[in-house]
């Protein structure tokens, strides 16, 4: 099959490798046939995550057809459509039996610090993504959904991560109404935040980046402030500025390791990795959320260290909340949101380009060229009805798509 | 300021900053500071005021919100399997994390470790997550696997095209100026280079000759 394949740091290529198989009796193998490039994605592309392995394939957004299934799985059928969470995960651990999906304890031997994410590099589990023709699916009854039959593509392409993770992000600043709520970052997950704090009943929604197009995107998609952090001196003093000096009642982070803002940070986060990544964003939000406030973070970082204002926090009685996304229990809450036209997630894609051309789109994003906020690959066999093959145990192989 | 969408800033500060006076509490640069007029508080917006913003408070009920509480158990909308999935067969190997009893149950089968970074990553996992040396290691063998996997490009015959893998051919078509500089900037530091490499030749052989010279006025 042909699937993206990772190169190094700032260099893919898609590139023929032997089809996934089934490897557990709770497997599926999906046929792709629209995969995203996330943010996060970016890190693993510019090396910054440890142990992303050359011959990688990332991809942790992405939706399809159920090619095959393993001999357990009884309820996902050949032939299902289905949207698949970007977290792997079991249902029955611990973490799983209380809907900390993100947080799974069965599905990544290699690290405690992060559960199972889909070609996320082996810290979070050695599972190839899903810029691919095909994806092996873990515990196939437990993960995906069957995508509902009036809901988009695109729709359900968007709810595999950057919209459950903006909408969390909104969730866990804990949002009452009236507040005043500061996104950091205009990217997918940033732009979703600022849409979600609206629905929790903030009363202004701020959108601070330095990418002048997505912030006349943000601006017009979630009706909401922006600020250009180049061109305002202290981040911080802005905020407060702007919030009659008390600071954001909550600050979200959806921006991660790579932020831009502060050149030491860059230096000693991206350049030299002396931290794990920039914590520019991690100081505006404690830094310009007011005391007593929330800062809310979904921005990834690397496992290591940074260097965080943490005192700052303590003093003025911060809550401090974050985590990765549990998608599957947002799912239905997000597609009574679609249904009832309050968010029109697909509206944010800019880019469709073939996986055969997938080095240019990871540069297009990556560089922002173009005006790129999301790019969609497709697959070669996207499109393609084919017929279906065997099942492990045969009886789940009948209905052909 | 440089914050932009009036419409709503108006409503929620009531100024807009841009009248060349100072707000109360602003700073005037020379470290002197307007008075305040009464207690700081936060301004809310009325729910008139935010009627206009699509969707606004449809989840302000905590009740609609899916993730309040954190944690809630038994799980919603899963099929929740009965137990612990059974173990997934091992056919390749897979590094375990010291933070844990064992292998979990499911795992990526994906690239196992080889080689020489192959060597590294298991020298990495004898040491906890809580060991910065072990995430260190773990990086160190993604650089040493880069190099290998170009070795591997190599012995099979396939010549890495490094500048199509970075996406060359986006920057040209959208960037051919951002393009020019970075060659420009790359034929400038390769100029650069081999003009002092060649200096240092040119001054190795002055030195040769002077010392040439000397040791033959001297015999």
């Amino acid at each position: 099959m042909l699937a993206m394949n990772y190169r190094g740091p700032y260099r893919v290529r898609a590139e023929h490798k032997p089809d996934p198989v089934i490897e557990h009796p709770g497997d599926a193998i999906v046929r792709v046939t629209r995969a995203c490039i996330c943010g996060s994605d970016l890190h693993l592309y510019h090396g910054l995550v440890p142990d992303t392995r050359v011959g990688h394939t990332f991809g942790h957004e992405f939706i399809g057809v159920v090619e095959e299934v393993g001999s357990g799985v009884q309820k996902l059928k050949v032939g299902d459509k289905v949207l698949v969470p970007f977290n792997v995960f079991c249902g029955s651990c611990f973490y799983c039996q209380h809907e900390l999906f993100g947080n799974c304890h069965n599905t990544n031997a290699q690290a405690t610090a992060v559960g199972g994410i889909y070609g996320y590099s082996h810290t979070a589990g050695g599972y190839d993504g899903g810029q691919a023709e095909y994806v092996r699916v873990p515990m196939a009854d437990v993960g995906p959904m069957v995508i509902p039959e009036d809901i988009h593509d695109d729709d359900a392409l968007m709810m595999t991560d950057c919209l459950p993770t903006g909408y969390q992000a909104a969730e866990m600043g804990d949002i009452k109404e009236g507040d005043t709520v500061v996104v950091f970052g205009a990217g997918p997950v940033g732009i979703f935040a600022a849409k979600s704090a609206w629905l929790m009943g903030a009363g202004r929604v701020i959108v601070v980046d330095h990418v002048e197009y997505r912030l006349e995107f943000v601006q017009r998609y979630a009706q909401c402030e922006v600020v250009n952090f180049k061109e305002v001196g202290d981040m911080a003093l802005h905020i407060k500025k702007m919030t009659d000096w008390m600071g954001a009642d909550v600050c979200i982070d959806a921006v991660g390791c790579e932020a831009a803002g502060n050149t030491m940070q860059t230096i000693t986060g991206v350049y030299t990795m002396m931290q794990a990544g920039a914590a520019t964003v991690l100081h505006w939000c404690i830094n310009s959320v007011r005391k007593g406030g929330n800062v809310s973070i979904v921005g990834v970082y690397g496992p290591t260290f940074n260097a965080v204002p943490i005192g700052n926090a303590l003093n003025k009685g911060l809550t401090l909340r974050m985590n990765q996304a549990s998608v599957r229990r947002h799912l239905p809450r997000l597609i009574e949101h679609i249904r009832a036209g309050r968010i029109d997630p697909k509206a944010i894609i800019t880019h469709r380009v073939p996986l055969e051309e997938v080095a240019d789109a990871y540069h297009i994003f990556s560089s922002k060229l173009d005006n790129c906020i999301k790019t969609v690959l497709i697959p070669p066999r996207a499109n393609e009805v084919r017929a279906v093959k065997a099942s492990v145990n045969g009886s789940n192989g009948a209905g052909a798509h | 300021m440089e914050t932009r969408n009036p419409d709503i800033k108006d409503v929620v500060t009531g100024n807009d900053h841009h009248d060349g006076q100072h707000a109360p509490g602003e700073h005037d640069g020379q470290g002197h500071v307007a008075h305040v007029h009464g207690a700081i508080a936060p301004r809310r917006p009325t729910r008139e005021q935010l009627q206009h913003i699509q969707g606004w408070g449809a989840d302000l009920d905590r009740k609609n919100r899916p993730g309040v509480p954190m944690e809630r158990t038994p799980p919603r909308f899963i099929n929740a399997p009965d137990g612990d999935p059974s173990p997934q067969p091992q056919s390749t190997e897979v590094l375990v994390s010291t933070e844990r009893p064992g292998r979990t149950p499911l795992f990526g089968s994906a690239q196992p470790p080889s080689g020489l970074s192959g060597m590294i990553r298991r020298s990495a996992f004898k040491r906890s997550e809580n060991d910065v040396r072990h995430w260190l290691l773990l990086l160190l063998a993604d650089r040493v696997n880069v190099v290998e996997g170009i070795g591997e490009d190599l012995a099979r015959g396939h010549i890495p095209n490094v500048l199509g893998e970075m996406g060359i051919k986006a920057e040209l078509k959208h960037n051919p100026a951002g393009l020019a500089k970075k060659a420009l900037i790359a034929g400038a530091v390769i100029g650069a280079a081999v003009y002092l490499m060649k200096r240092r030749g040119h001054d190795d052989d002055d030195h040769y000759h002077h010392l040439r010279q000397r040791h033959e006025r001297y015999r």
